[in-house]
């Protein structure tokens, strides 16, 4: 500390004294001449100085007034009075410079797609029902426990994190849920922000729906048709329903939204998790009551005009898994954005990831998150959608799928990947073919045989109960599909995936009209619901592409030590090519991201396409992707072609086609389809009853 | 300054360097001050100069570090200390944490309905001016650093047009909702932050907890045309109310929210499309209670001198947040023009324009305050009952009117002649000569673009209105306005009416600009429903006004002032042009607690069903700040008023909580108002 502070000292006065030194020659001595006591006094002063300073100028006037605490003095005095006068001409500028400058550097700024429908004529017409997803929405607290007193109404998620970045504990303490009920411990109260402010923006600057809602703006929206379906992110859906009635608020306000415009149909714009609930929604609200909201069966086709999921993870992601397993994953990138180091350094006591992976696992929503469909979606041990298929061996294999690799905008060397296998210990066991694994049980080890110490582990891991035996019997099994994921988390986390498995399912429904099909757990899941009975609804998903998203996993044991987790990615996996696939441990596929494409597109592609089972009134459905292109530069931001799961929704392609469908226009309209990837042959390998 | 510090130091180098002579410090000081007193002026001006320029730069970074360095030396400590001292205090701020140790717990959801100014504002559309402001507050939170920025852009915006009432052509500028759109007006300044954390402590969140918001600009009709304010608050309600199983909500409106909300309760139950389609018995279904502070049922004599020459203490609110904006010369030395301006194009302040005319407020010689005594500091209130009412204090007080007989039914009087004499004295009719005269003006615009309609006016007929000694009471006062603001009153007037129905079966009255005054619609039908009346007493409240001209006759300035020169003797009533009577610095008494004390007080034409209404009046005690505080807006502070919304809220009724509460002469003033009930 002292040490920098006294060179950067020494440095400015060497350079003042320089200065003045130019000019000191000739008057002090002559100063000296006139007056020999000053002389005198100046000359045993500078000699003290030297012995304190080792200041070898010895007609060094300026310098021997000053003390090492004038100098601290001085040296703050000018630091602040120079950022307080930056701040000032900041303050003072003219808001327009910002964007002057940058149009000088990149040419002029194409128009917000706001302004440029706005010329076109285009009005505000349907209103806007926005869905935010998981992570994105604030929340603020009610009730706290005594560490978060006075923090009351502050956001505890979301903003700038309040006043909880001091108090890490106290904020895991008051974010977490609780373990048995899901819902907030006792003495605790947070709940979801409302209104648009509860999603514009997740942090300072970082915007969600702000650019969207400031397009709406344009053409003439304004609060009162644009609603922002604030819910409880970190709840299962009904639960948002029996705590907060989240649910009937939202039925609610689209019932108002429509009666205050005439009858006007609402356009509604789920992003990522918002489109899970909001399925969900659709299918609470025809339910009768008490179960559900007893709308009716016709509801839905009279208030609802269209749905446009955007970044929509209809099927699930492989990052929860990720997320399940070892909290190990790339994501919940916001929080690192909002926080950086604070994951990776010693804050909370070397247990961060342990602390969050707690956090994590206490917030059942995200089990909705988990892979859907299993293998017959994301493929088996041996083939996937992504890739060709495989008639005999991988061998033969490889050939075929080097196709893909050409003009086909894969981003990067699908060769010999097999997608299908979501967790993989170790590298060879992700590339050999199936037969020639050998697999052990897992499920019927026991798991006795604590880990040493672990009672000292103050933290709540269902870890902590699983012996050597169990974790070598779970990598003994080697490779993991989508089917096998969830018995792996059932048998890792036996009591989290029970809370889980009450409330989501991931299955594919054999016969829809199966009355076990009406409870409230299957709602969410698209491949165990049958749409609503609305034929005039439309619904989207548009989503970004061209982006590396990740879609399989390589694990290893973790060098055993005191309650850690057991397993871990490894990271040093990466795969033979500079284009490979595989890098770090994760296997990449096409995506935005977080989703990948086979999830966002495939029930719009061709699950819902048509009359099908699972849409029988034949709801018209269009698939709307936008490639990724990186900002041209710095100052563009994030970007205004961006396809990543949350840029996206600064997308100006994304928010014209919003734009036009809110003021009125159909798919047709707009163009139907718009597709850059393979979606439609993947869909076509996909072999399910339809 | 500097010499400030230089002498700070002195004594520092003494310490520090010892060999250091005092005479050399003498030196540097004379030195950089120019003082001549040294033998060798030459060398002494060559070195002033190099030791001036040293000095005085870097002992300006000195003192800027010294001052920062101990400022957050300060800050830190003050943080460090922050913790042991909050944890002293929270329990008394906090009634709700000892009713929760009582068991209470909110039992029935609560709107809060926010009053006049309280709300903030968004801008959503604005003019060029306003780039980059889309989303940010214009009013309230950090809107008010646009004022400084950009005073004029931000007049701009915030005023409503001149004709509708509505917004201007490319400007749109909409109420913030949710519950912190009105807790904070301005940083440290509370208005339901205190109400809403208490609420919060006995089990309220945002599902049982609702911030009406709207447009507090706006006529109440146009809120809804425009925003569809009102049926959001109805499907609000009815979303609680089912939400929570099925329990009735509690309403809070302040200020001017408590008209907004009256006429919400006639809204709700006109069938459409005038109204919101609710049914009879929609509030009986849906309504526990109206807690209504500080209410300006009868409006209040503020608004008629705010719009007059916008100089009443109220858009208080301008002053208490940025004190010296008014006075100084920041728009241009045209600071009060620019309010009135645009405060004028607000519909809303018209609806609180003193109700029923004579018969509530005072005729020429007679106002029901007429034994008020105005000693407010000296002065101790009894509890008043029906039986002792008569006993208590009239010596004092007959003395006292014989003394200085306030005529407070003369709202506003021009010269301090006219509000003193007798009205037989005072010259009659003369408004109307010059409403003639004004009528046959030849009407010359010399003065440019028009600010206000007083430049639109013939200068001769607005220096005879002030020229002759004449007084306006709460009736005839609005022939003046008609006259002073035509366009305003002309717009306005369609949407609020301030007088008195004789007969409320009338057709007419199914009129929504009947809706908002207590004296000319009916209470719904809901005897289970009860109305409470809180307000403050014991604050000098303006309740009439001494007018002058002023000054200058030049264009563009409001010809109008309050005659602050005028003053009463000691213990007077009036105080730079102003007449003070009981109330809570904004809304006197009468027109808080009449209604109250007996326009609804049993089975009246006014309230049909007999809903219950109860007083309940908050004393100002001698240390008037923070929790015991008892002014308009922090009166939302106050802990006895707070226990009492948080006890009504968890189910106790009106007697429950001890039915009325009476400290000012409300009952006496009431029962001197001649009303047929």
């Amino acid at each position: 500390m002292s040490k920098p502070l006294s060179f950067y000292r020494s440095y400015f006065l060497s350079k003042t004294m320089s200065f003045l030194r130019r000019r000191n020659g000739t008057d002090s001595s002559k100063t000296r001449v006139a007056d020999p006591n000053i002389e005198k006094d100046g000359a045993d002063n500078d000699d003290k100085k030297k012995d304190q300073y080792k200041m070898p100028q010895r007609r060094n006037y300026g310098s021997k007034k000053w003390s090492c605490w004038d100098n601290c003095c001085w040296f703050i005095g000018f630091i602040c009075s120079i950022w307080w006068f930056c701040l000032f001409l900041y303050n003072t500028m003219p808001d327009s410079i910002p964007q002057f400058v940058t149009m000088a550097i990149t040419g002029p700024l194409p128009d917000p797609p706001g302004v440029k429908l706005r010329k076109e004529g285009l009005t505000a017409n349907h209103p806007v029902v926005l869905v935010p997803g998981v992570v994105t929405g604030g929340l603020e607290l009610w009730e706290g426990r005594h560490c978060a007193e006075g923090l009351l109404g502050k956001r505890l998620w979301g903003g700038s994190f309040g006043e909880f970045y001091k108090r890490p504990l106290c904020w895991l303490e008051h974010i977490s849920l609780d373990n048995g009920t899901g819902f907030d411990p006792p003495g605790i109260r947070v709940r979801p922000v409302t209104g648009l402010v509860a999603a514009d923006y997740f942090a300072t600057g970082y915007f969600v729906w702000a650019v969207v809602i400031a397009n709406l703006a344009h053409i003439g929206y304004e609060e009162k048709s644009l609603y922002m379906a604030a819910y409880d992110w970190r709840l299962s859906f009904q639960n948002t329903e029996i705590r907060d009635q989240s649910l009937t608020r939202i039925k609610s306000n689209i019932e108002l939204l429509v009666a205050t415009h005439g009858g006007k149909k609402v356009v509604v714009l789920p992003h990522s998790m918002g489109v899970q609930y909001f399925l969900h929604f659709m299918k609470w609200v025809e339910t009768p009551a008490p179960r559900g909201g007893g709308g009716g069966p016709d509801w839905c086709a009279k208030h609802i005009k269209a749905i446009m999921n955007i970044g929509a993870p209809f099927l699930g992601s492989p990052k929860s898994i990720a997320l399940h397993f070892s909290i190990e994953v790339r994501d919940i990138a916001a929080l690192r954005a909002q926080a950086p180091g604070l994951l990776d350094k010693d804050v909370l006591g070397l247990q961060t990831f342990k602390h969050l992976m707690r956090m994590f696992r206490t917030w059942d929503a995200t089990f909705s998150m988990i892979p859907k469909g299993g293998e017959t979606i994301w493929g088996g041990l041996d083939w996937s959608p992504e890739t060709e298929t495989v008639n005999n061996s991988a061998k033969k294999g490889t050939d075929n799928s080097t196709r893909n690799t050409g003009g086909n905008g894969n981003i990067c060397d699908t060769k010999g990947v097999n997608y299908g296998r979501l967790i993989s210990f170790s590298k060879d066991w992700a590339e050999t073919h199936s037969s020639k694994i050998e697999r052990v049980d897992f499920k019927h080890v026991a798991k006795g045989d604590k880990l040493t110490n672990s009672s000292n582990c103050d933290i709540w891991l269902e870890y902590h109960e699983m012996g050597n035996r169990a974790i070598k019997a779970v990598a003994d099994h080697k490779v993991y599909t989508a089917g096998s994921i969830l018995d792996l988390l059932h048998y890792v986390a036996p009591k989290l995936m029970a809370r889980g498995a009450s409330h989501f399912s991931y299955g594919i429904a054999d016969d829809l009209d199966d009355p076990k099909y009406d409870q409230y757990k299957y709602w969410s899941n698209p491949l165990e619901t049958k749409l609503p009975n609305a034929p005039d609804m439309e619904i989207y998903s548009l989503y970004g592409v061209g982006l590396p998203t990740e879609r399989g996993y390589i694990y290893k044991v973790a060098p055993p030590s005191d309650c850690s987790i057991p397993f871990q990615i490894d990271t040093s996996v990466d795969g033979d090519s500079e284009d490979s696939c595989l890098k770090g441990g994760v296997f990449s596929g096409d995506g935005d991201e977080t989703v990948p494409i086979i999830s966002a597109g495939f029930m719009c592609a061709k699950g819902w396409r048509g009359k099908t089972r699972f849409n029988p009134s034949g709801i018209r459905t269009y698939n709307r992707e936008y490639k990724h292109a990186p900002p041209a530069n710095l100052l563009e931001g994030r970007g205004t072609q961006s396809g990543s799961h949350v840029d996206l929704l600064g997308n100006f392609a994304l928010i014209e086609d919003v734009l036009r469908v809110a003021a009125g226009a159909t798919g047709e309209d707009i163009g139907g389809d718009r597709v850059y990837s393979d979606i439609l042959k993947w869909s076509e390998r996909i072999n399910i009853k339809l | 300054m500097a010499s400030n510090f230089l002498r700070l130091r002195k004594p520092y180098y003494v310490e520090s360097t010892i060999n250091c002579s005092s005479s050399s410090d003498q030196k540097l000081v004379n030195l950089s001050f120019g003082i001549n007193e040294t033998r060798d002026q030459t060398k002494k001006r060559q070195a002033k100069e190099h030791h001036g320029r040293r000095s005085c730069l870097d002992s300006c970074c000195w003192v800027t570090g010294y001052l920062c360095t101990t400022w957050w030396l300060l800050l830190f400590l003050y943080h460090c200390c922050l913790p042991f001292t909050v944890g002293h205090e929270m329990p008394e701020l906090m009634p709700a944490a000892r009713l929760k140790r009582e068991g209470l717990k909110g039992i029935h959801p609560v709107v809060l309905v926010p009053g006049i100014v309280t709300g903030g504002l968004e801008l959503w559309e604005g003019k060029p001016c306003a780039d980059g402001l889309f989303r940010k507050r214009l009013w309230g939170g950090g809107g008010f650093t646009q004022l400084l920025k950009r005073p004029l852009c931000w007049l701009e915006h915030l005023s409503l047009h001149n004709e509708t009432g509505l917004d201007p052509p490319g400007i749109r500028v909409r109420p913030v909702p949710g519950l912190f759109g009105a807790d904070y007006s301005a940083p440290g300044y509370f208005v339901w932050d205190v109400l809403v954390k208490n609420l919060a402590k006995i089990g309220y969140e945002g599902k049982n907890l609702h911030m009406a918001a709207y447009d507090w600009r706006l006529s109440f009709q146009n809120t809804e045309v425009r925003d569809r304010a009102l049926s959001k608050l109805k499907s609000k309600i009815e979303l609680m109310y089912r939400a929570n199983g099925n329990k009735k909500v509690v309403v809070v409106p302040h200020s001017m929210g408590v008209a907004y909300f009256l006429h919400f309760l006639k809204w709700v139950e006109t069938p459409p499309p005038m109204g919101g389609g609710g049914g009879q018995g929609w509030c009986a279904e849906h309504i526990k209670a109206i807690v209504n502070i500080g209410p300006s049922f009868l409006g209040v004599p503020k608004a008629v001198s705010n719009i007059l020459s916008a100089e009443g203490k109220d858009v208080a609110y301008f002053r208490a947040m940025a004190p010296g904006v008014l006075d100084s010369g920041t728009l241009g030395l045209r600071a009060l023009e620019h309010v009135m301006r645009v405060s004028r194009t607000w519909d809303s302040v018209v609806s609180l324009m003193p109700k029923g005319g004579e018969t509530i407020w005072g005729n020429m010689d007679w106002s029901p305050e007429d034994e008020h005594v105005c000693d407010f500091s000296k002065k101790r209130y009894f509890r008043l009952s029906p039986s002792d009412n008569n006993v208590n204090n009239s010596d004092a007080k007959q003395v006292f009117r014989v003394k200085d007989p306030v005529k407070y039914g003369r709202i506003i009087s021009f010269g301090k002649a006219a509000s003193v004499l007798h009205s037989s004295q005072l010259p009659t009719a003369v408004l109307k000569e010059i409403l003639h005269m004004n009528a046959s003006r030849n009407f010359n615009s010399s003065c440019g673009e028009a600010w206000t309609e007083y430049d639109e006016m013939n200068r001769e007929s607005i220096r005879k209105i002030g020229a002759v000694d004449k007084a306006y009471t709460a009736t005839t006062l609005f022939d003046l306005l008609r006259f002073v603001a035509p366009k305003m009153m002309n717009r306005a007037e369609a949407h609020f009416s301030h007088g008195i129905a004789d007969n409320l079966e009338d057709p007419k009255y199914n009129h929504y600009k009947y809706w908002s005054n207590p004296l000319e619609m009916k209470l719904p039908d809901a005897p289970n429903m009860e109305i409470y009346c809180s307000y403050g007493v014991g604050i000098p409240t303006e309740r009439s006004y001494v007018y002058k001209l002023s000054p200058s006759n030049k264009c563009k300035h409001i010809p109008y002032q309050i005659d602050t020169s005028v003053d009463g003797e000691d213990g007077s009533c009036l105080k730079s042009g102003v007449y003070f009577a009981d109330g809570d610095e904004s809304v006197p008494v009468l027109s808080a607690g009449f209604m109250c004390a007996k326009g609804w007080k049993g089975r009246t034409r006014f309230n049909p069903s007999g809903i219950n209404t109860y007083v309940r009046e908050y004393q100002s005690k001698p240390p008037t700040s923070g929790i015991k505080s008892t002014t308009h807006v922090d009166i939302m502070g106050n802990i006895a008023l707070i226990e009492d919304i948080l006890r009504v809220a968890a189910g106790a009724t009106g007697e429950e909580i001890g039915g009325d509460k009476i400290y000012s002469d409300m009952l006496r003033m009431s029962e001197r108002i001649n009303l047929r009930l």
